[in-house]
């Protein structure tokens, strides 16, 4: 089970692919089952780099969450699904002030 | 301070200029990925995981405090309120957008700084001692010769794609703060027989894969030659090191491989091919690089700060980071402060908008307009009169700047890590904040000493673990978070890299893993004057293998 990440060429953002192009929450992205099904997603994934949508382009593996949305099995792609997990900037200063 | 002069000026100008082309050409389809990504990272712009990252140099680790609040302006305009001191004295932002890139470098141009010699296979921007021109030991400034060094290789051809990066490190004294022999080229400031100025030249140190101790290649070379000497490294560098291995492509490898006899040959030979060419630095240019850098007008103050000590005996906290953070000046009546970005439970190296802005304006009032960055990711304020001490203690403490853990167990070196670099294998910061809130809780900081813990999320090492008094590097281990400790490392004229002390830990367990090697330490040493470092060179591996694995 695998689903088509990449990161936009604008602005670096991390995105995932559906049915109707690039998203960057993971919980919308199309989750492909079949060879052929990923194939065809990495074909649409290399046409949105030659429109200069996107770059680094990954077919990821996934398990299903409850609400059956799509959750990366490695960590690296949770980290860069969900964010760095520590904070930072004011968010961190003021945990650490209280 | 180093000013830039015209040509500079126009460097800088034409780079963002032709940077901005670049990036509307990537963007309107005439440069593909693979044709842009070397030009981006000729000015400093990598790809992480969450966005892009833009790398700031600060030659030397010398900034303005105008400098200083650029910075902090940059990290509140353009990225998410905060930026990220590295290693090597340079400064991350971690959520740029590409589109926004040329704005950002044109701002920093307006501050005379930029992003170039930041990354790439060429000769990346110097590092030397954050002390320098201050500290009581030093012989000359470093930075006058690491300036002299930038004029030379920021658009020299030769050298702009050599087969790897190539770092050049130089200390003002016999006591190393710039880990010089752990880089390509270190340099060591000292005097001959006859008074005169030069250096001990070290090649072929490096962290990474393969950690190397740079070996002696000339024990003086004359200031004068400085250049040339550099650029016969470099040339036979450039000759015989691996471009058919990326891995084998430093010049560690070269050195280990050739051998430093063999290789001194071919590199003196070839100096004494060019040392009387246009390479040779006339004693005239060294002097006008030196009167940039020429000592700010110090107060005439006597060494002994009454207010000082008063304050010290009012408040134990203010005592205990004058204790910690402040180091003798050369001049009279004043101190070198260090301002620690590693509070208790915090990201090691990260300062927030307002932190870089109030930063800027403590410089501009206690410290002749002048800071540095230290490598080991804190911010030093170099010239502060004594007298001062107290109000600036406050003015930090109101920005939780004034965390007195300076050179302990707290003040951690850590790299981005799997939070945000794309070559990581596991996190570096969270293990950095579990480890400071371990000692703090235990309250053993102060009595464990002098104690360096370094910390890398892989093998590239930006982290120094190889390095650490204790280093920690993360590794994956079927998908799992894994940490190897190694001990006994250091990075000063005693340079050493840590041995591994045994089988890896997993995130739960490396911080009480650290907490039983400081109780061994503590258990084992012979005085509270016994650092870590020599109760473990002592003692070896042993007592603290016994510790951990039984
Ligand atoms: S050591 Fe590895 S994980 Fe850490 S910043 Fe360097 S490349 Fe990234």
């Amino acid at each position: 089970m695998k689903i088509i990440t990449a990161n936009r060429l604008s602005d670096g953002v991390v995105v995932y692919l559906t049915a109707n192009g690039w998203v960057s929450h993971i919980a919308s992205a199309s989750v492909l089952h079949a060879a052929d099904a990923i194939e065809a997603g990495l074909a649409a994934a290399a046409r949105a780099i030659a429109n200069r949508e996107v770059i680094d382009v990954a077919a990821i593996d996934v398990t299903l969450n409850e609400s059956n949305h799509p959750v990366p099995v490695r960590l690296r792609e949770r980290i860069r699904a969900y964010g760095p997990t520590v904070d930072y900037g004011e968010a961190a200063r003021q945990r650490l002030a209280a | 301070m180093y000013r830039y002069d015209e040509f500079d000026r126009e460097f800088v100008a034409a780079r963002v200029d032709q940077f901005r082309d670049q990036v509307a050409r990537r963007l309107d389809g005439e440069l593909s990925e693979d044709e842009f990504k070397p030009l981006r990272l000729m000015n400093g712009v990598y790809l992480q995981l969450h966005a892009y990252m833009l790398r700031v140099a600060i030659p030397y680790g010398t900034l303005s405090g105008r400098q200083m609040r650029m910075l902090g302006h940059i990290a509140r305009t353009y990225d998410r309120g905060y930026g990220h001191f590295t290693t090597r004295q340079n400064i991350q932002f971690n959520w740029p957008r590409l589109t926004d890139i040329p704005a950002i470098l044109t701002e920093l141009a307006s501050v005379e700084m930029h992003a170039i010699q930041t990354s790439g296979n060429c000769i990346r921007n110097v590092t030397t001692d954050h002390f320098a021109g201050v500290a009581r030991d030093e012989i000359a400034d470093p930075r006058v010769y690491a300036e002299i060094l930038r004029q030379w290789s920021s658009l020299h051809p030769e050298f702009t794609f050599l087969p790897r990066k190539f770092k050049i490190a130089i200390t003002g004294a016999a006591h190393d703060r710039a880990a010089i022999q752990v880089h390509d080229i270190g340099l060591q400031l000292k005097r001959n027989d006859k008074g005169e100025t030069g250096f001990a030249v070290y090649v072929g140190g490096g962290q990474g894969r393969t950690p190397m101790i740079a070996k002696l290649v000339r024990d003086f070379l004359p200031e004068q030659d400085l250049i040339a000497y550099t650029e016969a490294i470099l040339r036979v560098y450039n000759l015989y090191g691996r471009r058919d291995n990326k891995y084998k492509a430093r010049i560690k490898i070269l050195v280990h491989e050739t051998g430093i006899d063999e290789l001194r040959k071919d590199i003196e030979a070839e100096f004494e091919r060019i040392r009387d060419g246009v390479l040779h630095l006339p004693k005239a240019d060294i002097e006008a690089i030196d009167s940039y850098f020429a000592p700010p007008q110090w107060r005439d103050l006597p060494d002994h700060s009454e207010k000082l000590e008063a304050a010290r005996k009012a408040d134990r906290a203010f005592d205990r980071w004058v204790a910690n953070n402040v180091d003798e000046h050369r001049a009279p009546g004043h101190a070198i402060v260090t301002v620690s970005l590693k509070p208790v439970g915090g990201p090691p190296g990260d300062a927030t908008a307002r932190q870089l802005e109030v930063l800027a304006d403590l410089g501009e009032r206690y410290s002749h307009d002048e800071l540095r960055i230290s490598h080991e990711q804190n911010v030093i304020l170099p010239h502060v009169a004594k007298d001062d001490l107290p109000a600036l203690y406050e003015a930090l403490k109101a920005e939780d700047l004034a965390t007195g853990n300076a050179g302990l167990i707290g003040d951690i070196i850590a790299c981005p890590g799997l939070d945000y670099c794309a070559l990581a294998n596991a996190r570096s910061i969270p293990v950095a904040q579990r480890l400071s809130e371990h000692f703090e809780a235990t309250g053993q900081e102060q009595e464990i000493g002098d104690l360096k813990i370094k910390i890398s999320g892989c093998i590239n090492a930006c982290g120094h673990h190889h390095v650490g008094h204790i280093g920690i590097l993360g590794v994956d281990r079927k998908g799992e978070e894994f940490y190897q400790i190694t001990l006994g490392g250091s990075a000063d004229e005693h340079t050493a890299i840590g041995e591994i002390v045994g089988p890896g830990f997993s995130a739960d367990e490396v911080v009480g893993a650290v907490g039983k090697i400081v109780d061994t330490y503590l258990g084992l040493r012979q005085s509270r004057e016994e650092t870590f470092l020599d109760a473990w060179r002592r003692v070896g591996q042993q007592p603290f293998k016994e510790a951990l694995y039984g």
